[in-house]
């Protein structure tokens, strides 16, 4: 696991971008954390930088939008999904797993 | 509606096709491609695709199974010499004959060039994908010595891409201030600065005399008689909408195919799309409407008239040595120019234009949140 950052310094609505083996995204949804591969299917732009609505993303060079629960584009240009990543609070800091502790999506 | 043909097939052509199929129309499907290539993306070929960083499969704009799904006939490495819209029907350039009630005109626009280009090896434009690759082939050849025709964003991505390479470039401009009628004066300042940032001479100014070299490109005389010696030179001047092969077809042209504001030409049978399409005056060269627009105007060929005139502000960007521009909305003279965020030497930065208390475009270099919040807000006006 990888420590993310404080629970308290990602407030609703924020995101965060961290390097793990590939940039990954870490969103505070109304208090429900989720981890997407940061960067866009469709072209290279940095989805921590996208805006937030309701559980999607839009991508901030072409507004793609990514379904934070599955990594489902919802609408082109983007076409494949993104890898989504556990996250989990530990003693107020939190964690991403990584994606080898996945197994078999 | 029983067949419709779109003509030309990039992004514009693609989307409208997407379009016809996504509102519901079942006939025949003819898209006509002049390169021989599926539709592909242009924005990455001044940027990854010249460093070599990505290849062409990288490019493809849809999958086969999605182009399949389209259920069209695709005769692509083919271009139409002639519309009859009022017969319903097209003829190709080799002499082939099509039925189509409805046609889609997607042709784009072509790359203006310098005089004596034609006769010169070296001397290259960037609009297509076989322009892509002939650039690269030139450019990995040893060290060529670099010369950019034209400070606008292509000239400026392949400048940007050139220095990456560790090549040495100039770039020429003949405005003083390039950039400038779009950005005003002081953003288009902090733009351009990117150059000396990085170590490529921004020659504003002065205008291109004229070539030299027999057979291939030597170097650029400059317009007050400096000379610049070039192994490669990129010619970055601007486009042309391609509209010559419609002399004839009875459809107004100016700076384009004249249509309304819906991309309805004087036929309601005929549409117009993408770089190649001048609604009410205005004709626009950025990736986001050629992906959007098409919609817009196909919905209005189905039903036979002008129902929509969806008007999204203008939007574009450019990446440029690691750096992101991103631009929205339409600024005149006189607009007022904030900085709401970062520090523009620092090249990190978001300004805001205003007129009249409103705010009527947004700029910004690697701050890509803030602005998507005000993109948004202006495409709600």
């Amino acid at each position: 696991m990888i420590a993310v950052c404080r629970l308290d310094e990602l407030p609703p609505g924020e995101a965060v971008r961290l390097l793990a083996d590939v940039p990954v995204a870490v969103f505070n949804v109304d208090g429900e954390l989720y981890a997407i591969d940061d960067t866009c299917s469709h072209q290279d732009a940095s989805l921590a930088e996208g805006y937030l609505e309701g559980c999607f993303v839009e991508c901030p060079l072409h507004a793609a939008s990514f379904d934070l629960r599955t990594g489902r584009p919802t609408c082109l240009p983007a076409k494949k999904p993104v890898r989504t990543h556990r996250v989990s609070v530990a003693d107020g800091v939190i964690y991403l797993h990584r994606p080898a502790e996945q197994g078999v999506a | 509606m029983r067949s419709v043909a779109v003509i030309g097939a990039a992004l514009a052509g693609l989307s409208a096709a997407r379009a016809l199929r996504d509102q519901g129309f079942q006939g025949r499907l003819t898209i006509i491609g002049a390169e021989s290539h599926r539709p592909y993306d242009r924005p990455p070929l001044s940027k990854n695709f010249l460093l070599g960083t990505i290849g062409p499969a990288d490019l493809a704009l849809a999958e086969e199974s999605e182009l399949a799904e389209l259920d069209a006939e695709w005769l692509l490495g083919q271009t139409v010499s002639h519309l009859s819209p009022g017969l319903g029907a097209l003829e190709l350039a080799d002499g082939r004959r099509l039925r189509c009630d409805g046609a889609v005109i997607a042709t784009g626009a072509t790359p203006r060039s310098l005089p004596g280009a034609e006769f010169l090896a070296g001397v290259h434009v960037l609009r297509t994908l076989d322009d892509a690759v002939a650039l690269r082939a030139d450019l990995v050849q040893g060290s060529p010595r670099v010369v950019v025709v034209g400070a606008g964003f292509i000239g400026a991505e392949v400048a940007a891409s050139c220095a990456a390479l560790g090549l040495h470039v100039t770039i020429v401009e003949a405005a003083p201030l390039p950039l400038a009628p779009v950005l005003g004066q002081e953003m288009a300042a902090h733009c351009l600065g990117l150059h000396a940032d990085h170590g490529v001479r921004l020659l504003c100014g002065v205008g291109v005399g004229g070539l030299l070299g027999q057979g291939r490109v030597t170097g650029v005389e400059l317009a007050d008689g400096r000379r610049l010696p070039a192994d490669v030179v990129v010619v970055g001047i601007g486009v042309r909408p391609s509209t010559g092969w419609l002399h004839g077809s009875g459809l107004p042209l100016d700076n384009g195919v004249s249509c309304d504001a819906g991309g309805v030409t004087r036929l309601p049978n005929v549409i117009a799309v993408g770089d190649v399409a001048n609604l009410a005056g205005r004709r626009v060269e950025h990736w986001t409407n050629a992906a959007e627009q098409p919609t817009v105007a196909v919905a209005n060929l189905l039903a036979g008239r002008t129902l929509h005139t969806g008007r999204s502000a203008p939007y574009f960007w450019s990446d440029q040595y690691g750096v992101r521009i991103q631009f929205a909305g339409h600024t005149r003279p006189g607009d007022e120019v904030r900085i709401a965020e970062g520090e523009p030497d620092s090249r990190s930065f978001l300004a805001v234009y205003e007129r009249e208390g409103r705010t009527v475009a947004a700029l910004a270099l690697n701050r890509a949140k803030p602005f998507t919040r005000i993109r948004r807000a202006l495409a709600a006006v």
